[in-house]
């Protein structure tokens, strides 16, 4: 059993709870023993770093302090969110470039009574520990149900392997981590051109158009590439090609139907788990018809066989609703 | 704005300081100042065609202490924080993180022109303050009655979409130290200040 300090993160619990399922359902055919921080707060996305510097360093270091103070026998921190596996290893690293963050942060923390050593943990992406500690030969070996003739492309998205402090990944733009995982299982990897780029990140919220554009790049490119779906290891990356792919649709008046699942739903299926507890039938986008390909029935959600027809098309010469700067907060 | 020329070339101009002003701001080592100009952040954005200005061009507007014009900048508000610059600038300039840095002083000098992204983040930060948990029920139905009414019609089948799914939480989700992440957000706010 390897053991890790374990921050779930926000998304975990509700708009990425396929990945939190799927997780928890591979854990023990993968000997992984995740500790969950107690009592952990939000790591505050990509939007509190944008607001003000020193309390959005607090927050994320609150759970550094609760972890390290937690630690037994480990001192690597686990993340399964690509955004709050980015926050987490910023403020490592950054408290320890400039030390005046580091005082600054630890001089909040004494308001509640925490310490953070800057750099006394060290934060790994789930896919790193999977790919580096439990190791390809011990994931080849659990696959009992292999993806055979599943055409995958790998979708790493931006914040895993970049800006990589610690130098973890094999490229930053190219690596080859989920390509290798995902041939372990048996899927034929598709050569993804566009596995780090990016999925829009916040601009589903603030600015849909330049979003859109974004999504409909990469679903294209999955498209082109014959892919019969897309794998994922980040929810929001998840949430943005699979819940905003009919306003995508409706935005270029498209229609695409390109499904995105977590790594660790398609583990779960090669592991023989039961797809029940695999999280399948959340994505808004039906892997069904792809996984049946292989043979292989998932549970699917009843909404999604018959889309609610949408009263109306957005008229694409409304304009945004704008605020004067000044006008509040 | 008035003369930008005549203000640069006055020495007592506090603009002069502006690049020294976000580098200081910027949670890391900014390295801002190595900035060479070479264009390789813009030509590696991939949304840069929606920018008001490149990312090399901001910068060179921080160095000419063009405050206003840089705050005022769409720029770090259409940054998607992808890293792609960042990995690939040869003076390894935070470039994201410089753009945060732009964004919550410009939040702080009130200098944004769309208030749609500045309220997104304010939004969500409120939440995490008053839970300290995302709470994206609370913050999706604030954002989107208040920014993006038309879009709503649209969103509807996929706002029942996240619930019938269980994607959604109706109800936030309170940490216990609730207090205790009060008062190091408190002080941390102090030490902001006080900087
Ligand atoms: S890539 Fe780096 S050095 Fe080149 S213009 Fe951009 S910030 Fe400056
Ligand atoms: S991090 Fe921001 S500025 Fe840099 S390439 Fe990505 S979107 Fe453009």
């Amino acid at each position: 059993m390897s053991a890790y300090l374990y921050y779930p993160g926000c998304s975990m619990e509700a708009s990425a709870l396929a990945y939190h399922e799927s997780l928890m359902a591979i854990c023990e055919p993968l000997g992984l023993n995740l500790d969950e921080i107690e009592d952990w707060n939000c790591c505050g996305a990509t939007e509190y770093v944008g607001v003000s510097t020193t309390p959005a360093y607090a927050l994320i270091c609150r759970n550094l302090a609760l972890a390290k103070e937690q630690a037994k026998g480990t001192d690597t921190v686990v993340a399964p969110c690509s955004a709050c596996y980015l926050n987490l290893a910023k403020a490592n690293y950054y408290m320890r470039e400039r030390p005046s963050l580091g005082e600054k942060v630890n001089a909040a923390l004494a308001a509640g009574g925490l310490h953070y050593e800057p750099d006394s943990l060290i934060i790994r992406h789930l896919l790193d520990v999977i790919i580096n500690d439990i190791g390809l030969d011990t994931v080849k070996s659990k696959v009992v149900r292999p993806l055979t003739g599943l055409r995958v492309a790998p979708y790493l998205g931006c914040m895993v392997p970049r800006p990589d402090y610690q130098k973890r990944w094999s490229d930053h733009e190219h690596p080859n981590e989920l390509d290798r995982l995902l041939r372990a299982l048996g899927a034929q990897v598709i050569d993804f051109p566009l596995k780090t780029h990016c999925c829009g990140g916040h601009m589903t919220q603030i600015g849909p158009a330049t979003a859109f554009e974004l999504i409909r790049r990469l679903i294209a490119s999955a498209q082109q590439h014959q892919a019969d779906l897309m794998a994922t290891v980040c929810p929001m990356c998840q949430m943005n090609i699979d819940a905003y792919q009919a306003e995508t649709n409706r935005h270029f008046r498209t229609n695409y139907r390109m499904p995105i699942l977590f790594f660790t739903q398609l583990m779960g299926l090669a592991f023989g788990l039961d797809p029940k507890r695999l999280g399948f039938g959340r994505e808004f986008v039906n892997a069904q018809p792809a996984l049946s390909r292989i043979g292989v029935e998932v549970p699917t959600n009843e909404a999604e066989q018959k889309p609610p027809r949408i009263p109306g098309r957005r008229d694409k010469n409304l304009p945004m609703p704008r605020m004067p700067g000044e006008e509040e907060n | 704005m008035s003369d930008v020329v005549a203000q640069g070339l006055d020495p007592s101009n506090p603009n002069l300081r502006f690049l020294e002003e976000v580098s200081r701001r910027t949670a890391g080592v900014s390295r801002l100042e190595m900035c060479i100009q070479c264009g390789t952040c813009g030509g590696s954005c991939p949304s840069s065609a929606d920018m008001d200005h490149t990312p090399r061009m901001l910068f060179a507007m921080i160095r000419a202490g063009m405050r206003e014009e840089a705050l005022q900048s769409n720029t770090p508000w259409i940054c998607v924080s992808c890293y792609h610059c960042v990995v690939r600038c040869p003076q390894d300039v935070h470039i994201a993180d410089v753009m945060y840095t732009l964004k919550s002083m410009a939040i702080h000098a009130k200098l944004y022109r769309d208030s749609t992204p500045p309220h997104f983040s304010q939004t969500f930060v409120d939440m995490v303050e008053k839970y300290g948990r995302s709470y994206e029920f609370g913050l999706a139905t604030r954002h989107y009655l208040k920014h993006f009414p038309l879009r709503l019609p649209g969103m509807a089948p996929m706002g029942l979409g996240m619930l019938t799914r269980k994607r959604i939480e109706l109800k936030p989700r309170r940490i216990r130290g609730i207090q205790q992440l009060h008062a190091i957000l408190e002080r941390a706010k102090e030490v902001e200040e006080n900087e």
